[in-house]
C-alpha cells in the first residue's frame, strides 16, 4: 500500500517535471503566437493574396479574374508614369530625409545641453507631429499657391520671381518635402535625443580631458554612440519616405500628381490605378514592385549606415 | 481623376442658401398644397409596396449636400424630406448616411457592390455613372409606368443600360449658362447686361472665341475665360461620339477628328483668352474675386461656389445662353442595389424623393437643380431668383438651359481615363510645360496605353 503510493507520487513528480520542462520550452512560443496569428491574417494573407491578384486581370466587384501571367508587371514596367513616379518618390525622399535627419540630429544635440525649461522645448519640437498630415498639406498648399500664395508674395518682396510650385518638377518636390520635414523633424529629434541621453557622461569627460573640443566630441563620441538608433531612424524614414502619399495627394485639389506627373509618387500611382481606374490587378503589381524596392533600399541603407557610421570605431 | 472636383464645390454650394432664402417667400404659400398632393400619391405607392404595412428599416446613402435632410448640413433647411417621408409612412424607419464627398461614396460603392453591404438606396454621381453602368446587372431595374417621362431625356438616358433597364432615378442635374463679370465686360467695351451678353454669345464656339478675342483686345490683354479644362468639358459633352465607340466600347479618341479639332481650336484660343489657372486651384478661387478672368461656364451649383469665393464683388451675372446649344455638368441618381433586403420599399423611397415636388424642395434647401420635367413648371423652381447674381431669374434661366441640353456622348469604361489624359494635355500647355503639339503627343501615348 505504502509502496504503491510512493510509486504513484514518483510518477506524478516525473509528469510534473516533464510538464515544467515543456512549459519552459513551449511557453515563449505560445506567448508570441497571438502576434503571428494576427500577422498571418492581416499581414501575410493580404501580401500573398496581392501576389495572386497581381497575376490576374482582376474584377474586384465581381470578385473574379482571369490569369494573365506577368502581364500586369510588364504593363507597369513599360508605363512612363511608373518611372516618373519612381523618380519623384526618390527625389522627394532625398529632399526630405537628408535635411530632416541632419536638422533633427542638430536640434537633438542642442536639446541635450542643460537648457532652462527643458521639458517645454523638448515637447515643443513634437507639436507639428501631432497635426494631421492632411491639415498640414492643406495649409501648406495655400502658402504655395503659384500666383497669389504667401510664399511667392514674400519672394516678390525681396525681388525674386514667383516660383511655379505646381508646375515645375523640383519646386513641387521642395514644397512637398517641406511639409514632410515640418511634420517629422520633431519626432526624429526626440528619438535621437533619447539615444543621446543614454550615452555615459564619462565618455564626454574623458574626451574633454584629452582635449577634444565640442565638435570633436560630437563627431567622435555622440555619433558613434547613437549609431543603432540612427540606423533605426534612417530605415523607418526610408520606409515612410518611399510610401509618401498624403502630402503629394493633397498638394492640389485633383490629387493626381500634376498634369505632367510632376509630383506623382508610387503610392499615388498605385492608388489611382486601383481606386481610380478600378484596375486592381495592375495596382497589386505596383504594390509588389514597391515592396521589392523598399526591401532593397532598406537593406542598402542598413549596409551603408553600418559601414559609414562605424568607420570612426576603426576596428571594423 | 476628377472625382474630388466637386468636393469644394458642393460644400461651397451651401452658400446657395441665399437664394433659398429668396425663394422661401414664394414657395411657402404653396408648400401645404404640395404636401397634400404628394402625401396622397406616396401613401398609395407605399401601400402597394408594403401591402400589410409591416415595419421596414431603410438605409439611404448620399454625398455632398443633396438637400434631403437637416442631418447633412449645419444650416437649417426649410424642409426635411426624410422626416416627412417617415411621417407619411409610419412603418418606415430611415437611417440617413451622408459622405462628405463624391469620391468617398464612389470608393464605398465599388468596395461593397459585389460582396454586399451597401445601403438600400445609394446615390451615384454623373462622374462615375459610366463605371456603375458596367455593373448595371447588380442593380435593381427601377423602370415603371409611374416614372416614365419624369426626367429630361439625357438624365433618363444616362441611367438606362444597353438592355433598356432603368437603374437610377435622377435627382439633380447641371444645365449650364454663362457667368460673367459685368464691370469687366464694360471696361473692355462690350455690352454688359444679361440680355445683351446672351445675344452676344448666342452662336457656336467660333463665336464664343471671337467674342473672347474682342474682350482680350478691349481689356488690354486680360483673360476671357477661367480655364481650358472648364471649356473642354463644355465642348466635348456636345459631341455625339467622343472617346469610345458606342458599339464596341473601344477607345477611338485618337481616330476621332472632332476631338483633335476641338483641342486645336481651344488651344489656339486659350493662349490669350485663358487665365491659365487649373480649376479648383487656390489661384483659380482667388481669380473669382480679383478679376483674373471674366467668364465661366456655369451650372446651377457653380453659383454657390462663385458667391462663396467672391463675396467682395457685386457684378457677377448669369446670361441665359450657352455656346453651340446646351450642356450639362454634374448631377446624380438614386440607385437600389440588387442584393438589398427591402428592394420594393427602397424603390418606393427613391421614387418619392425624386418626384418633382420633393426635388423642388431639395432645390429650395440646397440649390440642387431638379432634373424632373414637371419641376420646370413649378413656381417654387421657376420663381427662384439669385440675389448675389444681381437678381438673375435662375429658375427660368436654368429651365431654358435644361431644355437645350443635348444627350452627352457615349461614356464607357475608359471615358474618364481618356478625359484625364486630355485634361492633363490642356493643363501642360496652360502651365507652359509643353507646346500644344508636344503635349498632344504625350496624351497620345497615355491614351494608347489605356486598356
Amino acid at each position: 500500500m505504502a509502496s504503491t503510493e510512493l510509486t504513484k507520487s514518483r510518477a506524478d513528480s516525473v509528469w510534473r517535471q516533464r510538464l515544467s520542462r515543456w512549459d519552459v520550452k513551449a511557453s515563449p512560443y505560445l506567448y508570441i503566437a497571438p502576434f503571428f496569428v494576427v500577422f498571418t491574417i492581416f499581414g501575410l494573407f493580404p501580401i500573398i493574396y496581392t501576389a495572386v491578384i497581381s497575376l490576374m486581370d482582376w474584377d474586384t466587384i465581381r470578385n473574379s479574374g482571369e490569369y494573365i501571367g506577368l502581364g500586369n508587371f510588364e504593363y507597369v514596367l513599360n508605363d512612363r508614369k511608373f518611372w516618373v513616379s519612381l523618380r519623384n518618390t526618390f527625389s522627394i525622399f532625398i529632399l526630405s530625409s537628408i535635411p530632416q535627419l541632419i536638422i533633427a540630429t542638430f536640434i537633438a544635440a542642442m536639446l541635450d545641453h542643460h537648457l532652462k525649461a527643458r521639458t517645454f522645448w523638448r515637447m515643443g519640437v513634437l507639436v507639428p507631429y501631432v497635426m494631421m498630415p492632411v491639415a498640414v498639406a492643406l495649409i501648406f498648399s495655400q502658402l504655395y499657391a503659384d500666383s497669389y500664395g504667401l510664399i511667392n508674395h514674400w519672394l516678390g518682396l525681396v525681388g525674386i520671381d514667383p516660383v511655379q510650385w505646381h508646375k515645375d518638377v523640383i519646386p513641387s518636390h521642395v514644397a512637398i518635402a517641406s511639409m514632410v520635414n515640418f511634420r517629422w523633424i520633431g519626432y526624429n529629434t526626440l528619438i535621437l535625443l533619447a539615444a543621446m541621453q543614454a550615452i555615459p557622461r564619462e565618455l564626454y569627460e574623458a574626451a574633454a580631458l584629452d582635449g577634444a573640443g565640442k565638435a570633436r566630441r560630437f563627431f567622435s563620441v555622440t555619433l558613434p554612440q547613437i549609431r543603432p538608433t540612427f540606423i533605426f531612424v534612417i530605415i523607418t524614414s526610408t520606409i515612410g519616405g518611399l510610401q509618401i502619399f498624403d502630402e503629394p495627394r493633397m498638394f492640389d485639389s485633383a490629387g493626381n500628381g500634376g498634369a505632367d506627373q510632376q509630383w506623382l509618387t508610387i503610392t499615388m500611382y498605385m492608388y489611382n490605378t486601383g481606386w481610380g481606374e478600378l484596375n486592381f490587378g495592375r495596382a497589386s503589381a505596383i504594390a509588389w514592385l514597391l515592396f521589392l524596392i523598399i526591401l532593397v533600399f532598406g537593406l542598402l541603407n542598413f549596409y551603408l549606415t553600418r559601414k559609414f557610421i562605424s568607420s570612426d570605431k576603426g576596428g571594423e | 481623376m476628377s472625382f474630388t472636383r466637386r468636393k469644394k464645390v458642393l460644400s461651397a454650394a451651401a452658400g446657395t442658401a441665399i437664394f433659398a432664402l429668396t425663394m422661401a417667400a414664394c414657395s411657402s404659400d404653396d408648400g401645404d398644397t404640395t404636401d397634400e398632393s404628394t402625401g396622397g400619391a406616396t401613401a398609395e405607392a407605399s401601400d402597394e409596396a408594403e401591402g400589410s404595412g409591416d415595419p421596414v428599416s431603410l438605409t439611404l446613402a448620399t454625398f455632398n449636400t443633396p438637400g434631403f435632410s437637416n442631418a447633412e448640413n449645419d444650416a437649417e433647411y426649410e424642409y426635411d424630406l426624410i422626416e416627412e417621408y417617415m411621417e407619411l409612412n409610419p412603418n418606415v424607419t430611415i437611417t440617413y448616411d451622408r459622405k462628405a464627398e463624391s469620391g468617398d461614396a464612389r470608393e464605398n460603392f465599388f468596395t461593397k457592390l459585389g460582396p454586399g453591404g451597401l445601403a438600400d438606396v445609394e446615390m451615384v454621381e454623373v462622374d462615375w455613372m459610366p463605371e456603375v453602368m458596367q455593373y448595371s446587372d447588380l442593380l435593381t431595374d427601377m423602370s415603371s409606368a409611374d416614372v416614365e417621362g419624369r426626367w429630361v431625356d439625357y438624365v433618363e438616358a444616362g441611367a438606362t443600360d444597353a438592355d433598356g433597364r432603368l437603374i437610377g432615378y435622377g435627382t439633380d442635374t447641371g444645365p449650364q449658362g454663362v457667368c460673367y463679370r459685368a464691370s469687366l465686360f464694360e471696361e473692355a467695351g462690350l455690352p454688359s447686361s444679361p440680355d445683351e451678353v446672351a445675344a452676344l454669345l448666342d452662336g457656336d464656339w467660333d463665336n464664343f472665341f471671337a467674342v473672347g478675342d474682342d474682350y482680350v483686345e478691349g481689356s488690354g490683354g486680360a483673360a476671357f475665360f477661367d480655364s481650358a479644362s472648364g471649356i473642354w468639358q463644355g465642348m466635348t459633352n456636345q459631341l455625339d461620339v467622343a472617346y469610345e465607340d458606342p458599339e464596341s466600347g473601344e477607345v477611338i479618341a485618337l481616330d476621332n477628328a472632332e476631338v483633335k479639332a476641338n483641342y486645336d481650336q481651344l488651344m489656339a484660343a486659350s493662349a490669350t483668352q485663358s487665365s491659365h489657372f487649373g480649376q479648383w486651384t487656390e489661384d483659380w478661387f482667388a481669380g473669382l474675386s480679383n478679376g483674373a478672368y471674366a467668364t465661366m461656364l456655369c451650372p446651377p451649383w457653380m453659383l454657390g461656389v462663385i458667391e462663396g469665393n467672391a463675396t467682395e464683388t457685386d457684378d457677377w451675372n448669369l446670361a441665359n445662353v450657352y455656346p453651340n446649344g446646351g450642356g450639362n455638368w454634374g448631377g446624380s441618381w438614386l440607385t437600389v442595389p440588387g442584393n438589398g433586403e427591402n428592394i420594393e420599399a427602397a424603390t418606393a423611397l427613391a421614387e418619392w424623393l425624386t418626384a418633382p415636388e420633393q426635388q423642388a424642395k431639395a432645390f429650395a434647401n440646397a440649390g440642387t437643380y431638379p432634373s424632373q420635367v414637371a419641376a420646370y413648371d413649378d413656381p417654387a423652381v421657376t420663381g427662384a431668383v439669385n440675389a448675389f447674381f444681381n437678381d438673375a431669374p435662375i429658375g427660368e434661366i436654368f429651365a431654358d438651359r435644361a431644355q437645350a441640353v443635348v444627350p452627352s456622348p457615349y461614356k464607357g469604361e475608359y471615358y474618364f481615363q481618356v478625359n484625364d489624359a486630355i485634361n492633363n494635355a490642356l493643363t501642360r500647355v496652360e502651365d507652359g510645360t509643353d507646346d500644344p503639339a508636344a503635349s498632344w503627343d504625350k496624351a497620345v501615348s497615355d491614351i494608347e496605353s489605356i486598356g
